[in-house]
């Protein structure tokens, strides 16, 4: 495999925001990679330094092992989809789509023939003569992901391309663009704050932080091996457990783990009286809360030390007592724990 | 008298539009709106109706008849048309200026930022709101300092010091309004710089800069305080009205060119107007 982008000790700050701290990462020819992170973590940036948007106040970003960091955007084989779709209102669909053509100079017949080829990959060859503010928010979308694609770009860069449309038509638009990515064979990045979109769709994602990478992994390994607090939280939303009681927990346990996660659905939720085994962890508290979701039902629970701990349990095993106010004990198998580094993260690759 | 031939959008580039309310207005403000818009207008039409009055030389009322002799009048004399000419040239390099300098100063203002850019905007709006009599005294001061015989093209730069505002209004709130995504989709499919403008920008702020030329166009056409302390021995339109007020004889002479001036004046603004607000409309 080769890399098709990588940053190398990337900093860009905003006045004293450092909106990209540090980063360094590598990206493989034909990933799908994802950038996820709450809002201001530094994503969108980063997008505008590959793009070539920004300059990069430090460090060094290169594409296909060629150093652009000095290089405007019209020089760049990268090509964007905007959060906004940025679509020229002046343009039909056709202009929009054949504007990559036009400034390179392609002659009319080829602009027309290619972008109505991409209009067809997308499904709106019927749109071509619209303007596109007729079109519906789904439809500019896949404009802009046509338009973007005309070029025929090494890599695409996604700015929360979904954030904007309606649940059903995301979910649509997920599948297909995971198809266009296979079929295309193109570089996508990615960039989302939903964490389910990122699991779903990407080979590999990013977790950012206050403009750094908290970790770097396939969704399963996210998952399944969170490194810091900050991941186990994001994604997924694991209960992390810190200091007294993590030590108490732990108990004589090998190593003097600082902290650890637990995910909802591995809390085994129980009656107080219940003795447990010794390969268990075992905590009791009081309901503070019940969400019923249908297939399961998510307890808040607030132990005696003051915690709060989150257990979902499947309807099957719903007790008519366990109400708010009830006390119950939370158990939870060794094989479920995740150990946590502590808080200071260092970027890993 | 400048300022109320400003453009229709407003400081922040949103269109002005009213409300669809339901009430309809009481009877005495509808009567109170009528009586403003006749106090406004009827004068006007006076001007009108008395560049066909048989009469020449008072205002009686009603005109004891009516008459199309005094457009063959104006039509004959070659003072007017001199006037004319002048003042049409005038306006029309004076816009062409305004125009490009006007254009060329939104879209470097509207790229940079920096710490003086709100003091450079006052000045910049300055010739606007100053008196006409402040810059026609600071601009013969100028003219005389510098040794240049005023005419035609002192004339020129003084109608072109306050058109420019007219353009570099009307364009910065285009500009304004221009998402800075649509410039970098551009660049980002390979446009580089100049591609851009001429695509992107340029259509962008087209209908704007065409508003912004014919209010300048209709403001330099009637203006005559600057042009009385700019324009040496020439007579604009303006001047030669001014002028004629003093001599007693075919009085109605000037009621058809006035006339004719309404036209001239009207007809840009109108298409101002209209431009502006399809545009606001469209985006
Ligand atoms: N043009 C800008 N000027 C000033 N601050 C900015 C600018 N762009 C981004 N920032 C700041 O940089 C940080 C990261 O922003 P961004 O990359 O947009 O985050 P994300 O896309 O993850 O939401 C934020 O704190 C944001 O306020
Ligand atoms: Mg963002």
């Amino acid at each position: 495999m080769t890399t098709a982008i990588e940053f190398r000790d990337v900093t860009k700050c905003y006045g004293n925001v450092r909106a990209v701290d540090g980063v360094r990462l590598q990206i493989e020819a034909g990933e799908f990679f994802a950038m996820l992170g709450p809002s201001g973590s530094g994503k969108t940036t980063c997008l505008r330094l590959i793009a070539g948007f920004e300059a990069p106040d430090s460090g060094q970003i290169l594409l296909d092992d060629n150093a652009v960091t000095a290089l405007p955007p019209y020089e760049r084989d990268v090509n964007t989809v905007f959060q906004d779709y940025a679509l020229f209102p002046h343009m039909t669909v056709l202009e929009n789509v054949a504007y990559g053509l036009r400034v390179r100079k392609v002659s009319r017949a080829e602009q027309q023939r290619r972008a109505l080829e991409m209009l067809a990959l997308v499904k709106l060859d019927a749109m071509a003569p619209r303007r596109p503010h007729q079109l519906s928010g789904g439809q500019r979308q896949r404009v802009s992901l046509a338009r973007a694609l005309i070029n025929q770009p090494r890599v695409l860069l996604l700015d929360e391309p979904l954030g904007a449309l309606d649940l059903k038509l995301r979910e649509e638009m997920q599948i297909e663009l995971k198809n266009l990515q296979r079929r295309l064979g193109i570089t996508f990045v990615f960039v989302t704050h939903d964490q389910g979109e990122a699991l779903s769709m990407a080979d590999r994602i990013a977790v950012f932080d206050r403009g750094r990478i908290e970790q770097l992994d396939t969704p399963r390994g996210l998952y399944t091996r969170p490194n810091t607090a900050f991941v186990a939280k994001f994604v997924g939303g694991a209960n992390v457990i810190e200091g007294a009681l993590a030590q108490r927990l732990a108990g004589g346990a090998s190593h003097d783990a600082p902290a650890f996660a637990v995910r909802a659905e591995n809390i085994l939720l129980g009656d107080v009286r219940n003795s447990a085994a010794t390969d268990v962890m075992r905590c009791e508290g009081t309901i503070v809360d019940v969400q019923y979701h249908g297939a399961a039902s998510r307890y808040q629970v607030r132990l005696s030390s003051g915690e709060l701990l989150t257990a979902a349990a499947p309807d099957s095993i719903h007790q008519a007592h366990w109400r708010v106010d009830s006390a119950v004990s939370l158990s939870w198998s060794r094989d479920a724990v995740m150990p946590l580094q502590a808080a200071a993260a260092s970027n890993s690759t | 008298m400048r300022f109320e031939r400003r453009p229709s959008t407003d400081g922040n580039g949103q269109p002005v539009r009213s409300s669809n309310a339901a009430a309809r207005p009481s009877l005495f403000i509808r009567v109170a709106a009528f009586a403003g818009l006749a106090f406004m207008h009827l004068p006007v039409l006076v001007i009108v109706l008395y560049a066909f009055t048989t009469d020449d030389r008072t205002y009686a009322f009603p005109p004891p008849g009516l008459t199309l002799h005094w457009f063959d009048v104006a039509f004959a004399r070659s003072d007017i048309w001199a006037a004319m000419r002048l003042s049409l040239r005038v306006a029309a390099l004076a816009t062409l200026c305004s125009i490009i300098l006007g254009s060329l100063t939104a879209l470097a203002m509207s790229r940079s930022r920096f710490r003086a850019k709100e003091s450079i905007t006052f000045l910049l709006i300055l010739p606007l709101a100053l008196p006409g009599i402040v810059t026609g005294i600071a601009l013969l001061t100028a003219i005389k300092f510098a040794s240049i015989d005023p005419g035609f093209w002192t004339i020129v730069a003084g109608h072109t010091t306050f058109c420019i505002v007219i353009v570099y209004n009307n364009v910065v709130a285009r500009l304004r309004r221009l998402p800075p995504s649509w410039i970098e989709a551009s660049m980002d499919l390979g446009a580089d710089g100049w591609q851009t403008f001429r695509y992107i920008v340029l259509p962008q702020m087209a209908t704007a800069l065409l508003a912004g030329g014919m209010l300048a166009f209709a403001l330099s056409f009637d203006e005559i305080i600057v042009t009385l302390f700019t324009a040496g021995h020439e007579r604009t339109l303006p001047i030669w009205f001014f002028n004629e007020l003093f001599r007693p004889r075919d009085r109605p002479v000037t009621n058809v060119v006035a006339v004719v001036v309404m036209v001239v004046t009207f007809i840009p603004i109108l298409l101002a107007y209209s431009l502006t607000r399809s545009a606001d409309e469209r985006n």
